[in-house]
């Protein structure tokens, strides 16, 4: 066996019982990286020399019995996360050669816990886009492709592309990644991995660059459910620095995997049978919900009726944040600055940020500015802060009937880097699924159950209740029980 | 008489509302733990936070939300259980974040009032509007270099109370009244040091004219005055061009003014239509400010006593006359000293010192009362020495002005001085013995009914005894002698 075939957890056992050394294991993984980041493009940043570092300094600590729950595991981190000392982009060109002197809460907890870093992994640029198209560091390239049309790249999703493709090719054992309106759950569904999306305050966003302040969550992605659970554990936690951080126990997500789906009531939202979505899709969904009850589950239809005016109101809220918390990339203080002589101050900003930002940041930062105008706020913000009490409320009206929510993860498969590129609201349309639970604070956990007819995986994703991650990973480990999904990325380390 | 400016075509009245900006008193700033100290090296109390870093957040400091409850509950304020941060949008060099964090709809203190005293002794009460919460932006220097300019972000997140007004000021003199009692408030709170000119306390002035009897004409708003005396001068400034205006026909446009204080003149910043588009909406790195209301109580019951209670009580229980308690209740430093030197003694004694020979010697010395040579202590020592008998009235100013020039305490100078008074009556005795035998012819003229002599027999024994006779021994041991 491949020492990058590990999943997390068998990872975890095989350095406790000294059948292999972190040392190693990150060398593996390095290697992999070495050969076939070339390709993908999973991470913008590889850090080498400090994960050998990192990894015999875990070695050690091993050694010296002082191991974490997170011993010697090498990951990628989103280069939305701020690293100490190391360049952090947010896929980005506007940050320059950005080197943050902080930890983000979320790395930090996950070295504390033993964790090796091998590199920063790429993203859509601010966390803006569903294909990692944006990112100013180039696309990231899907491990899988099509079975009868090998040569057509394929997107990885996005936001979290780098993270999704890296732990899909097996470049890492798992990875951080956020979650702003799916971009956990969409990339991880579009690389046949899992990934959630913790409840909103269940993980520190203090030094994850900010996109919108009121959706974004950090959260794993890694090849099982269970190692996506270890991961969470180690991710979580009451941060004083984050006013938003919720100070709520962190339970063992890893022990909830196991936990029977006997009784639990699951819910089946008429709203999610869209319009155009394939076949395959909603009978994945069927499946799903079979294997389900087939466990012991009860299914339970229900309505969410103001899921449609989620994705507007996804698309008012997220700008309308993103326009001010961009604001201070504006070459005064850190990151790019573009001037000429002679330039006043909004000549330098006007340079600095036409250069810095992408096309679909700029568009983003149009739009929030615009719905957050004098004129337009009530009919445009207000309006959508209304809709997003109703949607939240749907969903607390929901929970009096059911324990948990299945949906599809996403409306199709990972499509071309060509196709879709044209029209942002076609793209847009990928989040349909996953918005609601960002909009409403939920719990969402994506989880590969199956492959399309090209071959290409599919998702399922889970929504629980605030806070209640436990029963989204106990109905999300029932699913892929049933699923047992087994099919691999055509390219991939250790093939 | 309500104040009125005659122009040309009849006499004009004056609304003004002010709108304060105090910097809060706290060690660290609204939503940082950097420090907040004055006159810092520039960049020197700065955190990530302040200076707008990837993926910074703020944080409250429960001590700027204590205290903002504390001014409000000094300005008579409702004090909102539920607040909130919104974000004010735009761009400048010395706004790190690109938005302010400020409280635009919902403040943490609604409507109170304060009163007002003028200088015909009445009063008036003018409305508080609302008190909010929000951060200072960075200073931007723009005479350090010649193409360049700089930026210091101390300030940038250093927690302002926002105090506005309500219109009800009708006169230059209560604009500068209201802003004095505003201060002085502050001050006796410690929420606020009142330092106008280290600009930890900025007004931005709304004035409009009016005809007697009118409603409201449109107001312009001149920006950040820094004293009150300018404030006195720039709302009369803007009166009076606000009124060429209307007089000659014009009419005066809603905009954001500057007060030159050189010539004495406001000059236009910008017009409404230049005005910012702010995009305010609230702030979702930050939860609503919620209150616990026995927190609130809490807070209430350790208020310090205020200027105008403690200006009554003087009044009620010192006996003090309206003017003394004002004096001396002006400034809380003056207040606390003037009670330890009374504290125990003759309050009307220890107000007339106060006023009288300490503020001299302040004044002489340029020393503040905080500072004074003098201690409220070694003063009230004093008092008791003119009590005991040890000194006079004339020694005991003598004995003052050493304690000015030495800062020692009274009994140390009369030892060392030899000033005790003489009050051995053996001693006085012989001393007006021997001034009634050289002075026999004046013995006769006073026995012969010259009464007013006494007073010379008086300045000749003490002069005999170098002023250390007690006064009263004195008195009494010649009229004995004169029969």
């Amino acid at each position: 066996m491949h020492p990058t075939d590990f999943t997390l957890r068998g990872a975890i056992e095989a350095l406790t019982e000294g059948t292999i050394s972190a040392e190693e294991l990150t060398r593996a993984h390095l290697d992999a990286i070495e050969r076939l980041n070339p390709r993908l493009n999973a991470y913008i940043t590889v850090t080498a020399e400090q994960a050998l570092e990192q990894a015999r300094a875990s070695d050690e600590r091993r050694r010296q019995g002082l191991a974490g729950p997170l011993e010697g595991v090498p990951l990628a981190i989103k280069d939305l996360f701020c690293t100490a000392g190391v360049r952090t982009t947010a896929g980005s060109r506007i940050l320059g050669n950005f080197i943050p002197p902080y930890e983000s809460t979320v790395s930090a907890n996950l070295l504390r816990d033993g964790a090796v870093f091998l590199g920063k992994a790429n993203l859509d640029e601010f966390a803006m886009g569903s294909s990692n198209a944006t990112s100013a560091f180039g696309p990231v390239e899907n491990p899988w492709s099509r079975r009868n049309d090998p040569e057509t790249k394929l997107v990885p999703g996005g936001s979290s592309g780098g993270s999704a493709a890296a732990v899909a090719a097996r470049l890492a054992l798992g990875a951080t990644a956020t979650d702003t309106g799916g971009s956990i759950r969409q990339p991880a569904a579009f690389c046949g991995v899992a990934g959630i999306k913790p409840t909103y305050g269940r993980c520190s966003r203090f030094g994850i660059v900010a996109f919108a302040s009121s959706l974004d969550q950090a959260g794993p992605v890694a090849r099982t459910v269970e190692d996506c659970a270890i991961l969470l554990r180690s991710m979580s936690g009451f941060d004083p620095k984050d006013s938003t951080s919720a100070d709520v126990p962190v339970p063992d997500f890893a022990a909830a995997c196991t936990r029977s789906v006997k009784g639990l009531r699951i819910g089946v939202p008429k709203e999610y049978r869209i319009e155009g979505m394939p076949a395959e899709i909603e009978a994945l969904w069927r499946q799903g919900l079979e294997w389900l009850r087939d466990a012991g589950a009860e299914l339970v239809e229900i309505s969410l009726p103001h899921t449609k005016y989620a994705l507007p109101t996804y698309y008012i809220v997220a700008p309308a944040e993103a326009s001010s918390n961009l604001a201070r990339y504006d070459g005064v203080r850190y990151g790019l600055r573009v001037e000429e002589r002679g330039d006043d101050l909004t000549d330098l900003y006007e340079r600095t940020r036409a250069a810095g930002f992408g096309a679909e940041v700029k568009r983003r930062i149009m739009i929030g500015t615009y719905v957050l105008s004098a004129g337009y706020y009530d009919a445009y913000y207000l309006k959508a802060q209304k809709v997003r009490a109703l949607i939240k409320r749907d969903f607390d009206q929901a929970w009096d009937k059911v324990d948990a929510i299945v949906t599809p993860a996403t409306p199709s498969a990972a499509f071309g880097m060509n196709e879709k590129t044209d029209d942002p609201v076609t793209m847009y349309l990928n989040d349909v699924f996953t918005v609601t639970a960002n909009l409403a604070g939920l719990p969402g956990l994506a989880v590969p159950a199956g492959l399309d007819a090209q071959g290409l995986p599919l998702g399922l994703q889970v929504i629980g209740r605030a806070f209640d991650e436990e029963t989204v990973f106990a109905v999300g480990a029932a699913l892929e029980r049933s699923a047992n999904f087994t099919a691999l990325p055509a390219v991939r380390a250790g093939a | 008489m309500s104040y009125t400016i005659e122009g040309r075509t009849g006499p004009w009245e004056l609304v003004i509302g002010l709108e304060v900006h105090a910097q809060v008193i706290s060690q660290a700033k609204l939503f940082s733990g950097a420090a907040t100290a004055f006159g810092a090296e520039p960049n020197t109390q700065v955190s990530f936070i302040d200076a707008g870093f990837p993926g910074m957040l703020p944080v409250i400091n429960r001590e700027c939300v204590a205290q903002a409850v504390r001014t409000g509950l000094g300005l008579n304020a409702q004090v909102n259980l539920w607040s909130r941060f919104d974000r004010k949008n735009y761009f400048y060099a010395d706004l790190p974040q690109g938005y302010q964090i400020s409280q635009y709809q919902h403040p943490i203190i609604g409507h109170g009032v304060i009163e007002i005293e003028l200088q015909d002794g009445s009063t008036k009460k003018v409305g508080i509007t609302r008190l909010h919460l929000e951060q200072d932006a960075g200073k931007s220097l723009h005479d350090q270099h010649p193409t360049k300019s700089f930026i210091d972000l101390n300030r940038s997140g250093v927690a302002l109370m926002e105090i506005v007004s309500e219109p009800d000021m009708r006169s230059p003199e209560e604009a500068g009244a209201y802003l004095a009692k505003l201060r002085q408030i502050l001050r006796y709170l410690g929420t606020c040091d009142g330092n106008m000119d280290e600009g930890s306390m900025r007004a931005d002035v709304n004035v409009s004219v009016r005809r007697p009897g009118e409603g409201f004409r449109t107001r312009c708003e001149v920006k950040n005055v820094n004293s009150i005396r300018f404030v006195m001068q720039a709302v009369e400034a803007e009166a009076r061009r606000q009124i060429e205006v209307w007089e000659e026909g014009g009419t005066v446009e809603q905009e954001t003014r500057l007060f030159d204080t050189a010539r004495g003149v406001t000059r236009s910043m910008r017009s409404k239509e230049e005005a910012h588009d702010y995009r305010y909406f609230p702030d979702p790195d930050l939860p609503p400010l919620v209150l616990d209301p026995a927190w609130v109580e809490e807070l209430k019951a350790s208020l310090p006593e205020l200027p105008d209670a403690r200006r009554a009580r003087y009044m009620r229980d010192f006996g003090l006359t309206a003017y003394d308690a004002h004096v001396l209740t002006l400034e809380k430093e003056t207040a606390a000293y003037y009670e330890t030197v009374a504290k125990g003694r003759d309050p009307k004694l220890a107000a007339n010192w106060v006023m009288g020979d300490l503020f001299a010697a302040l004044n002489r010395t340029k020393r503040s009362i905080e500072d004074s040579p003098v201690s409220a202590e070694n003063l009230g020592a004093l008092l008791d020495l003119m009590k005991d008998g040890t000194l006079s009235g004339k020694l005991a100013k003598e004995v003052f002005e050493a304690m000015v020039e030495t800062g020692k305490a009274p009994g140390a100078i009369v030892e060392e001085r030899g000033l005790r008074q003489v009050t051995d009556t053996g001693a006085i005795e012989a001393a007006v013995d021997k001034v009634l035998a050289a002075n026999a012819d004046k013995v006769a003229e006073y026995k012969s009914g010259k009464d007013k002599l006494f007073g010379f027999f008086v300045g000749q024994v003490m002069k005999a005894m170098q002023g250390k006779g007690n006064p009263a021994l004195v008195n009494q041991v010649l009229k004995q002698k004169l029969g």
